[in-house]
């Protein structure tokens, strides 16, 4: 009798997660919790300003110091080739300044003592002589013709531009402008924002003189590159290098930058030759790591009078701080921009986008999110909110009528990807069924008799997630593609190392359920590590949504390897050929006679003790697995919110998400994922608020002004799902980890705007602070966020 | 977020508490909820060189009616006792208003009412509540007691005209010239936040008409703001809505708001007057309600 895969934890099983065990009960085995005999500790002196020459530093109160082991400099890293680092979009990032400081919160000196106390003691002593200069806080400033160079180190650099670049079909979208009966225009500005994972970065070097071994532990999501990136920056041999991500508190694209931190506290284990433990605290995390946004939107999008969308121009300028150290495929500097609109049947696109370096802490990171498509599907879902509302049509109708129909795929999207999959209008057509779309419509307009103003806003998009493909997709040359090793021991249980790394999307409970399913092993019988890169295989890490439909794929493809190896043991066991074998789930039994049969377990034990003659030893394989194609998601986000007129606070009524992530392996989990999303999508539009003044200082960096949600003030989510299953992928599941907070804020907003419609605002700029949305209905014009923030 | 080194004592007197913040000579910080003063040393905004814990103190912990209805909270009572003070409602309806959005629940049942006025957060709720009820700090020094009126106590931001010696032992809300009504109505993002804007509105009334009535505002001034101005055209009246407003208009003109990342200065003197106006409206509901 097969299985029944759900008691095994197989595929659609709601497995509680089995990591939690250990969370919960506080046995978690983070980067702060691991102690090393002998270990130092290492504190960062950040700067005060964004932008000044740095005349002199003076160290020597803070070696004067009991307890202080080394106090390092930029001028002590230079000597070391080590004061610059290359970053993940080939540019160059100070590890410790040396000319200038270029952010406020940058790093300037670092201090190793006995204790954190003291390494904080030595930090509060060293002396720096800033020159103040002017700092430039956006793309307007970093442009103007007097601005000043902001990064006077690179040859050739002679003015703020990163890059200029350009996507998709100019003279195109020039004829469909042509033809348009209507042309609708939005400009608006995706704030910074922080993704701040609970824990902040931190790492541990322990280099050995004796066996010339360096170990770091390290808070990272991609601990291979990691390795690579230490072997090519501090010329290690890369054989000597073993990364190990422990358990990590979040990540949210926050831990896949390399920072300086992680790169002093090696040098100075290395000068030292003891353990150096770096812990970076909440402000210099929300202060100096990887931001995400700040990105400006000029679109335009030409419209024929039956409500089909002709084509769209969109420019953005990027904010990317003072150095360009996004981490993306090489090949798109704006990201998956052009991955905007993909949802809609549109004949013509074109897409400029200009970079710049300003006096803020590096950005671009893709804080919970595939490279850009955070602010790609937000700018497309307010054009096309802009754009129904210009043409005075319903905002479901306008989406209905230029969504990808189901018999379109595969469809090539206005940029050149190709979508695959997928059921829109059916998942556009359930939400509005669950939200009550009609009779809501109803309510609003009897509620705006009262006074009162209801809104309703509407998101639906896809978005590609799981990069690779390889041909495509690299990040610094190393192609994106992932790899499982697994080990079925010989009582059936089994060892799985993929080259992903869990941060809390529970790989240690889905990937088991893979081997479950692909295999009948009980997914308890499954240990799952990732995150050491002495013995994890090689992959690309977790991010962008990547973790399923790559490293998934592979743990599915490594499975069948064994099951075709178990296939001729079983085959060896029941004296039969195997072609005479069927396969049921955990069993292996002969054709025509169903009773005679052995176990994958069986099976298992043979392969280290009853081999065929000739066959090797052992149930062990890899795969590494390159996706044809991204996967692509669709999703449909729908808020109602009513907006106090007096003060501008709104408040959320009801949210409705139907997600459509193809087969869906833990349920429990796919639904945390995207009640997670939700959460952040709901604070991007509401409260998470980052930004800086005119002179530079980060305001909001720190946790009573930069608002994080709690339970108290997040809505409840009503979740709903279609299964479009992923016609690549071996078990057809597409990524979720994203969608929710890609999808999600472009609803929030929309459905404010909805409700001071009458105002004729187009535009608000997260998040939306009561006293913007009260400008709004009370100036009746669109209100920006953009830097620097208004202060007395 | 490691704090500069300091010297940790904790007295299990008032007197010996006294003492040691004499012999300490300024340098000394007194730690009772230490929901404030424990971040600003962890970020070194603060760096005492000695800590007087009074936690160890039996008998600060109270809030409590004298028999003529002068109510005392004494120096260890939590926010979260008033929150869940059954009586406190009838009693005191402002501080019964407040008490549930003071910080969030971690905080509420650590920090102090007490230590959040000495403290003279500009931000903080009680202050402002305080100021409406026109309530006193009793504060112990080396040479015996006095009282001070909330409304005198702070005189700038952080600051507050308590010696360097002297301990805040208890507030006091002075007895009622009628019965209690008022609110406090505090604009925040999420919970936990820092008010935008705050206001504290109390009313005693008596036969009808208002027999004293008190403002404060919270976070649109370098301190607490108390709106006398604003309570003054209060009082006297029936609470009648063009009362209320005119008061709203006062006590808009009284805050002192900064344009920052919160919002304008014109949007928090717009709050300001919204919520004396929505707090003037509630009392007198629940006084309809009542009659």
């Amino acid at each position: 009798m097969a299985l029944d895969e759900i008691k095994i934890g197989g595929l659609g099983a709601s497995r509680r997660r089995v990591e939690d065990n250990r969370f919960i009960r506080g046995k978690g085995n983070y980067i702060d919790d691991i102690v090393l005999p002998g270990m130092l500790h290492m504190e960062i002196l950040r700067s005060p300003l964004a932008h000044a020459r740095i005349r002199f530093i003076d160290v020597s109160a803070a070696w004067a110091i009991p307890g202080v082991r080394m106090v390092l400099t930029g001028d002590m890293l230079a000597a070391r080739n080590l004061a610059w680092m290359p970053t993940l979009s080939y540019d160059t990032q100070a590890v410790l300044a040396t000319d200038k400081v270029r952010f406020q919160g940058q790093e300037v000196a670092c201090v190793v003592a006995d204790d954190p106390y003291i390494a904080k003691d030595g930090c509060e002593a060293i002396v720096v002589d800033y020159e103040p200069l002017p700092p430039i806080v956006n793309p307007t400033q970093a442009t103007a013709p007097d601005a000043p160079l902001i990064r006077d180190d690179k040859t050739g650099q002679d003015s703020n531009v990163v890059f200029d670049w350009e996507v998709g079909d100019r003279e195109g979208t020039d004829r469909a402008f042509a033809q348009a009966d209507v042309t609708s225009t939005i400009e608006m500005h995706y704030p910074r924002s922080h993704p701040s994972p609970i824990e902040a970065c931190g790492s541990i070097a322990d280099f050995n003189r004796a066996t010339s071994k360096l170990t770091v532990y390290m808070t990272t999501q991609a601990p291979h590159i990691i390795r690579a990136a230490v072997a090519l920056v501090a010329e290690l041999p890369e054989h000597m290098i073993r990364i190990v991500s422990p358990d990590l508190g979040g990540g949210f694209g926050n831990k896949v930058p390399v920072y300086p931190g992680y790169v002093v506290s090696i040098l100075a284990s290395i000068l030292l030759e003891c353990p150096v433990k770096w812990i970076e605290d909440k402000s210099g995390n929300l202060i100096s790591t990887g931001f995400g946004r700040d990105i400006y939107l000029k679109g335009e999008m030409a419209l024929r009078n039956d409500g089909r969308i002709l084509g769209v121009r969109m420019h953005t300028d990027s904010d990317h701080g003072a150095f360009f150290s996004d981490a993306q495929p090489s090949k798109f500097k704006i990201g998956l921009m052009h991955s905007a609109f993909s949802c809609y049947d549109i004949p013509a696109a074109h897409l400029t986008a200009q970079g710049v370096y300003t006096n803020k802490a590096p950005g671009g990171v893709a804080y919970r999110c595939s490279f850009r498509v955070t602010e790609a599907m937000y700018f497309q879902e307010r054009m096309v909110q802009a754009a129904a509302s210009d043409l005075g049509m319903d905002q479901a109708e306008f989406r209905r009528v230029n969504l990808v129909r189901d018999d379109d795929f595969p469809h090539r999207t206005p940029w050149g990807f190709l979508t695959d999959s997928g059921q829109y209008a059916k998942c556009l057509d359930l939400g509005l069924e669950a939200i009550g779309y009609e009779d809501f419509l109803r309510q609003k307009a009897q509620a705006r008799q009262r006074g009162r103003l209801l809104g309703i806003g509407i998101s639906t998009m896809t978005e590609p997630l799981g990069a690779g493909n390889s041909r495509e997709y690299d990040i610094l040359g190393i192609k994106m593609f992932d790899s499982a090793e697994l080990k079925v021991h010989m009582t059936g249980k089994a060892l799985l190392r993929t080259g992903a790394k869990t941060q809390g999307q529970g790989h240690e409970t889905t990937w088991a359920q893979i081997v479950a399913h692909e295999l009948g092993i009980p997914a308890e019988d499954v240990l799952v590590e990732e995150g050491d890169t002495d013995t994890a295989p090689f992959g690309m890490g977790t991010y962008a949504s990547r973790s399923t439909p790559v490293a998934g794929a592979a743990v599915s493809m490594v499975s069948r390897k064994i099951r075709a190896k178990a296939r001729k043991i079983a085959a060896h066991l029941l004296e039969v050929s195997e072609e005479d074998i069927d396969w049921e789930l955990g069993r292996f039994s002969v054709r025509g006679a169903p009773d005679r049969g052995v176990t994958i377990q069986e099976c298992a034990i043979a392969a280290y003790s009853n081999l065929p003659d000739g066959m090797e030893p052992g149930l062990e394989n890899n795969a590494y697995y390159d996706p044809p194609n991204l996967t692509w998601p669709f999703a449909c986000y729908i808020a109602t919110v009513e907006v106090d007129p007096e003060t501008g606070v709104w408040d959320v009524l009801r949210v409705v998400a139907v997600d459509d992530c193809g087969v869906r392996i833990n349920p429990m989990i796919v639904e945390g994922q995207i009640m997670g999303g939700l959460t952040e999508a709901y604070a991007m539009a509401n409260m998470q608020f980052i930004t800086f003044d005119e002179d530079g200082n980060c305001i909001g960096s720190n946790y009573m002004d930069y608002l994080l949600p709690t339970a108290w003030e997040t809505p409840g989510f009503e979740l709903h799902e279609v299964v479009t299953p992923c016609p690549h992928h071996p078990i057809g599941a597409k990524g979720i980890g994203e969608c929710a907070t890609v999808g999600g804020p472009a609803a929030f907003v929309n459905a404010v705007i909805d409700a001071i419609g009458d105002t004729g605002v187009r535009n608000i700029d997260m998040p939306l602070l009561p006293d913007r949305v009260h400008e709004a209905i009370t100036q009746g014009h669109d209100v920006s966020g953009a830097p620097p923030v208004k202060t007395e | 977020m490691y704090p500069s080194r300091f010297r940790y004592e904790a007295p299990s007197t008032v007197a010996e508490a006294v003492a040691m913040l004499a012999a300490a000579d300024g340098e000394a910080k007194i730690l009772a909820g230490g929901q404030s003063l424990i971040p600003m040393m962890k970020l070194r905004f603060a760096a005492p060189e000695m800590i007087v814990d009074i936690n160890g103190i039996g008998g600060l912990d109270y809030h409590r009616a004298d028999p003529d209805g002068t109510y005392r909270i004494g120096a260890l009572c939590r926010h979260a006792d008033l929150e869940k003070s059954a009586a406190l409602a009838d009693a005191q309806p402002t501080i019964a208003a407040a008490a549930p959005v003071v910080a969030d629940p971690l905080v509420r049942t650590r920090g102090t009412l007490v230590g959040s006025v000495c403290h003279a957060d500009p931000q903080g709720d009680w202050a402002s509540v305080m100021v409406s009820l026109e309530g006193a700090i009793v504060a112990q020094g080396p040479k015996g007691r006095r009282s001070i009126q909330v409304a005198d106590l702070i005189d700038g931001p952080f600051q507050t005209v308590l010696a360097p010696d002297e301990i805040a032992t208890e507030a006091v809300v002075p007895a009622p010239r009628g019965a209690r009504a008022g609110g406090y109505l505090k604009l925040e993002r999420r919970v936990g936040d820092f008010a935008t804007v705050g206001v504290a509105v109390s009313v005693e009334i008596s036969g009808g008409s208002v027999a004293r009535a008190g403002i404060g505002l919270t976070g649109v001034g370098p301190a607490t703001i108390n709106a006398s101005d604003a309570a003054a055209a209060l009082a006297g009246t029936v609470l009648d809505a063009s009362a209320v407003d005119a008061a709203a208009q006062l006590a808009a003109e009284a805050a002192q708001p900064r344009s920052d990342h919160r919002g304008s200065a014109d949007y928090k003197r717009h709050v300001v007057a919204t919520f004396v106006r929505r707090i003037g409206a509630q009392i007198q509901r629940s006084e309809q309600e009542a009659a």
